[in-house]
């Protein structure tokens, strides 16, 4: 019999709220979370715009052991996955006693291999850097935090995947239960935040400039966009196998129905709109449905010229003239990078049960090539019965999620 | 430093960073057994004293070193 896999709990923790409601009020009022951190520009970023992302206080939630391992990113990853475990109902005693895998996308840990290194340079001594960096400081730092503080027994390993990771771990975790390898998946996608994370990036001029005007600066689609804004945060999701959720009554808040994948073949950083569409194809396919039903697209668009315009190009190759409803929540998110894919997934699920499409903020002169799509320039009411999410990052690697309602 | 300093010093980084139970932090508490502090604490421990102390333990110098009173005769005798 075919195992379908259904998503029974998730939690958020991002530059739009710190949980599920406050991130829907959010996404409800287009509100924009991106800011303008003037220690960015004080350490030599030629951009200082970033998501604005709160630091949780885990002091007296976690004990001290827990706590000095634990990245940024992982913090962000931890209270994202209480949420989702809470949704869950899966408790202390659930998680002693029964298999959870986990799977995150993250791919990199910059501030405490930067600390690290400015000890050594101090100090030349190794037995000064601690004991917590070692477990901050790897791309794997949220699952192997998250699976010895929740006791995950199942499959434990990191997606790194660039600015598709988060998508790639979904689709992995719905791979693992599709296939019998496992019954509940934690997949998620986490992303520091730190001043230290982004330079390299900022390097590439890939950053809006428009820092007078914060709010304004994401415009993904828009004729007048001159860059991405980077930004952070975690998302996590249960995946779970559908007769194992319903045998437990656990509440189904949708089904991960399709994953598609591609490589672009070419250009690290060059976007390409023949990989999206054979991604995107790919997960239609396995979710056994056509582009027509295609209710709401979340599309990957970050604000950079290329990006959206390759884009665009293969979101109108298959879904010119059709239906759906598309949006880049990337417009108030700014590019939540390694979180993208799995926090662009709770978005989608949001509306999903909430009856709303998020719409494109910025959108005041749309690009020729999105002209034949639906654009969302405001929220809408909307009945999303089958959505796609969008994730692309560098050399050229594509994800693409399709998620149904559950009757 | 005289050693009334010493175990003050000793039993606030034992409360502030180690977060242990102020309770359990007696001058016959074993390390290890009573106050649960494992190899790797020890590692943090290295660098708590070196900033707190300015001198940096020597694990090999730590052998006989069990209790709490231990700990400060160490760190006083270093200090000497």
């Amino acid at each position: 019999m075919k195992r379908r896999v259904v998503v029974t709990g998730m939690g958020i923790w991002s530059c739009l709220g710190k949980n599920i409601d406050e991130v829907e009020a959010s996404l409800r009022a287009g509100r924009s979370g991106i800011g303008l951190d003037s220690e960015r520009l004080e350490y030599g970023y030629q951009s200082g715009l970033t998501g604005i992302v709160e630091r949780p206080v885990l002091k007296g939630i976690l004990d001290r052991r827990s706590r000095i391992g634990l990245s940024e990113e992982a913090e962000f990853a931890y209270m994202a996955t209480r949420q989702a475990l809470e949704q869950a109902k899966i408790d202390d005693s659930y998680l002693d006693n029964n298999e959870i895998g986990v799977i995150f996308g993250n791919d990199s840990s910059a501030k405490p291999v930067v600390e690290a290194a400015n000890i050594m340079a101090e100090k030349h001594d190794s037995a000064l850097l601690g004991s917590g960096l070692i477990f901050q400081s790897m791309n794997s730092t949220v699952n192997m935090n998250l699976s010895t503080i929740f006791r995950f027994k199942g499959v434990n390993f990191t997606i790194s995947a660039a600015c598709a990771s988060g998508s790639h771990s979904i689709g992995l975790g719905y791979m693992m239960i599709k296939q019998g390898l496992q019954d509940m998946v934690v997949a998620g996608g986490a992303q520091e935040v730190n001043y230290y994370s982004m330079a390299t990036f900022d390097a590439l001029n890939a950053f809006s400039r428009r820092m007078d005007q914060p709010a304004l600066a994401s415009r993904p689609f828009d004729a007048d966009r001159d860059g991405l804004i980077p930004s952070g945060g975690a998302a996590a999701l249960v995946l779970e196998e559908y007769e194992h959720a319903k045998a437990r009554g656990a509440v189904i808040l949708g089904e991960i129905a399709g994953y598609g994948f591609s490589s672009n073949g070419g250009g690290i950083s060059s976007a390409s709109d023949e990989g999206s569409v054979i991604a995107m194809q790919r997960a239609l396919d396995d979710a056994g449905v056509t582009a027509d039903d295609i209710d709401y697209i979340n599309a990957h668009a970050t604000s950079t010229p290329q990006g959206d315009l390759f884009e665009a190009k293969a979101l109108q190759r298959l879904f010119g003239g059709r239906h759906a409803l598309v949006s880049s929540t990337k417009s108030m998110t700014g590019h939540e990078c390694w979180m993208a894919g799995a926090s662009e997934m709770v978005y989608t699920l949001i509306m999903m049960n909430r009856g709303f499409a998020a719409p494109n903020i910025n959108l005041d002169n749309p690009i020729e090539e999105v002209r034949t799509l639906n654009m969302v320039t405001a929220t809408t009411e909307a009945d999303i019965k089958t959505a796609l999410s969008n994730s692309f990052g560098f050399g050229g690697t594509n994800s693409a999620l399709i998620v149904k309602k559950t009757e | 430093m005289t050693r009334q300093e010493i175990e003050q010093n000793v039993t606030d980084f034992l409360i502030d960073d180690l977060e242990i139970d102020s309770d359990a932090i007696t001058a016959d508490a074993k390390l290890k057994d009573d106050l649960g502090i494992d190899s790797l604490d020890f590692v943090d421990i290295v660098v708590i004293v070196e900033k707190r102390f300015g001198f940096k333990i020597k694990p090999e110098e730590m052998a006989g070193v069990v209790t709490y009173s231990d700990f400060c005769d160490y760190i006083e005798k270093k200090l000497s």
